[in-house]
């Protein structure tokens, strides 16, 4: 009986044990973050003292990506991060981010944020799009801004970007590239803006030559990293050698395949073209010298934040408007890391197909019904 | 494409698909079996992507490119089976509600794993690992003709490895005393206690058991797929284990056969495109094949799926 009783005892301790660690993990969590908010609340209230130049405040709501996501969250922050320090504002007091952790959580951030009488908010990805609308419209006085979709409001900036155009180049490298004459896609989700990686990419490969086959896949998410692996190795195995990615964390899968395949086959060409950023580090074949990252379309959002937060300051607020960042203001980049990869003959004829575009020459379409026209045209 | 080219690229990828699947869905059979649901099979696999990365990240120095990814997983599925007893502890020497018990045990190791991911490297993600597993060829078995190519060229040693566990898990569930002893507790738990089994010792035995291979689950998926951990690694794999394991009616055989179908279903909504009979069929259909089949056999259309009498019920010496 007593032996008994002694082990209820310890069952009740390790159940205790459990609650209180797992509270004490949450616990952790809370005041680890609030305490660093605190000193860099405080830190920055000494440099306020100094700085405080301004009374313009800039805040942006992350998606569920977070603002360390290697993406255009990070991005963005980085973006308004040069903005902050060039005005000589206080990082969580000139400029903040909110993170969500859910979709619950975009309203309540941008709340937040409206209440904290911040000017102009940024809301990034368009995942925040129906909460921007929401937000806008009973906030009138407040500017906001919403990255990667158009929310059509007075007091809203909807900052987009040409990856129609982008993704045209990135087309005419691997157009380059390839000896099989075989290439592919591979896109997160079949929607709009996917469409506009796809149709751009198409076109690219085909102006430099139509016989090149395009293979074309959507992968139906974008944190299937298995599925991508799975895509990105029936397309090797069927001969394609250069594939372009849109398609998030479901594109480590094709990274991962890649690379794979190089490690087996260092002579092989595997060639993975990356999205949003630079993904070169992606490419990196461990042991080996070898990378498969060809280059990436980039995708500024730093430069259209930084840009959009500067004429809001101004007083120029781009309010109602459609802002198409492309290569004229440095919106769209092609990553030119993989030197030994993307040679000076592809560079070249990248660099004349971008200065065609630019000059007008060249309309790049940005959905199938122009892609048809195009390729008609060709 | 000929036709054995179609099934040379719908063939491995079923195959290092299922992998992961397989060993977790094994798991979940132990588990069961013994009587105690486990719906934190997908926290498991969380936990074990999670150290096997971090373990692979930290210790590629020491080990070397050939040696870390074994020893990483290794030591993913001896943690993940510690974490396991969470849910042990819980569910069996607390009689707390089994499905609650493994919920809290998904949101437990996601929340684990993405803090600590926070605080070691200061941001949302890993780094790519840079010693995972790649592909090889297996000594003598590639050289036979036909299945050769198809099954032991370029494939991962980890995919054999699940298909040796699915049959050692067999044998020891059907062939010794000690798996039967397991099977009883699950099914009559007052029974095998009059017949001196130890019941709730088998019971917790069960469970690590199914943590130890949901963790080797995990990290196989995370060191020869994804390559690095973030919130999106393991996104729902866990439950499609489970899945493969009521679809295989809670035997390791048919939990082996189940996760390799939905490996191979998955693989033919990839290629498709290619085979003339298959590009009618919207793509869409291929892939909630797994799922629409799971539905049936649990309605009972596929056979019975018959579970464990006494799965779900924690055991309570002396009552009726």
């Amino acid at each position: 009986m007593l032996k008994n009783r002694l082990f209820y005892l310890f069952a009740l301790l390790l159940a205790v044990g459990l609650v209180l660690g797992a509270c004490g993990t949450a616990d952790d969590e809370d005041t680890g973050n609030g305490g660093d908010t605190e000193n860099e609340q405080a830190e920055g209230g000494d440099q306020a003292e100094e700085g405080g130049a301004t009374d313009f405040k800039v805040g942006m709501v992350t998606d569920v990506g977070g603002v360390d996501d290697k993406s255009f969250n990070q991005s963005a922050w980085e973006g308004l991060k040069a903005f902050g320090e060039e005005q000589g504002m206080t990082e969580m007091e000139g400029y903040t981010y909110a993170q969500s952790e859910s979709n619950a959580d975009y309203n309540t951030n941008l709340n937040r944020l409206v209440r904290e009488e911040y000017n102009l908010i940024f809301g990034i990805g368009f995942m925040l799009a129906d909460a921007i609308t929401q937000v806008s419209g009973q906030y009138p006085d407040t500017n906001f801004a919403i990255v990667d979709s158009v929310v059509e409001a007075d007091n809203v900036a909807s900052i987009t970007f040409q990856e129609h155009v982008g993704s045209f180049l990135v087309g005419v490298a691997a157009a380059q590239k390839t000896q099989s004459n075989k290439v592919g896609f591979i896109g997160g989700v079949d929607s709009e803006l996917i469409n506009k990686f796809e149709v751009g990419f198409r076109a690219g490969v085909a102006s430099v030559n139509p016989d090149i086959q395009v293979e074309v896949q959507y992968a139906g998410a974008f944190d299937k990293a298995d599925k991508g692996k799975q895509i990105a190795s029936f397309m090797y195995n069927s001969g394609i050698d250069v594939i372009y990615h849109a398609a998030g964390g479901t594109g480590n899968g094709v990274f991962t395949e890649a690379k794979d395949l190089k490690k087996n086959d260092p002579d092989g060409n595997y060639w993975v073209i990356g999205v949003d950023r630079d993904q070169y580090e992606e490419g990196a074949v461990p042991d080996t010298d070898d990378n498969v990252t060809l280059t990436s379309m980039v995708k500024r959002v730093d430069v259209a934040v930084a840009d959009v937060a500067t004429r809001a300051m101004n007083g120029e607020f781009p309010g109602g408007e459609i802002l198409a960042y492309g290569l004229n203001d440095n919106g769209i980049a092609v990553a030119e890391t993989n030197k030994e990869a993307l040679t000076e003959e592809i560079l070249n004829e990248v660099n004349s197909w971008k200065e065609r575009i630019a000059a007008g020459e060249v309309e790049v379409p940005q959905n199938h019904d122009e892609l048809e026209a195009y390729l008609g045209n060709l | 494409m000929g036709f054995f080219d179609i099934l040379q690229s719908i063939i491995p990828a079923a195959i290092f698909f299922a992998a992961p699947l397989i060993f977790t869905a094994l798991g979940g059979v132990l588990s069961e079996r013994s009587g105690v649901i486990n719906i934190g099979l997908e926290g498991l696999m969380v936990m074990g992507a999670f150290v096997g990365v971090v373990f692979n990240l930290t210790f590629v120095d020491v080990f070397g490119p050939e040696l870390t990814p074994w020893v990483s997983i290794f030591v993913a599925a001896i943690v993940s089976a510690l974490f396991a007893t969470f849910h042990a502890v819980a569910s069996i020497t607390l009689r707390a509600d089994q499905v609650v018990s493994g919920v809290a045990i998904n949101f437990l190791a996601l929340g684990i794993g993405l803090f600590l991911v926070k605080q070691w490297y200061g941001k949302g993600q890993t780094d790519m690992v840079s010693a995972p597993f790649y592909r090889e060829s297996i000594w003598l078995l590639s050289d036979i003709p036909v299945i050769g190519p198809l099954l032991f060229s370029k494939t991962y040693w980890t995919s054999w490895l699940a298909v040796l566990a699915a049959v050692l898990v067999w044998y020891m569930l059907y062939k010794t005393p000690f798996g039967l002893r397991l099977r009883s507790v699950g099914e009559h738990p007052m029974a095998a206690d009059t017949n001196g089994i130890n019941v709730n010792k088998m019971r917790y035995i069960a469970v690590i058991m199914s943590g130890f291979l949901g963790g080797l689950g995990g990290a196989v998926f995370a060191l020869t797929i994804s390559l690095d951990f973030s919130h999106a690694t393991i996104s729902g794999q866990g439950f499609m284990a489970l899945a493969a394991m009521i679809f295989g009616k809670w035997h390791p055989m048919g939990a082996l056969g189940a996760a390799l179908f939905f490996g191979l279903a998955q693989s033919l909504s990839v290629v498709s495109g290619g085979i003339p009979l298959l590009k009618e069929i919207p793509q869409v259909y291929l892939l909630i094949a797994p799922y629409v089949l799971t539905i049936l056999a649990l309605a009972g259309f596929i056979g019975r799926a018959e579970s464990p009498k006494a799965l779900g019920k924690p055991y309570e010496k002396g009552s009726r």
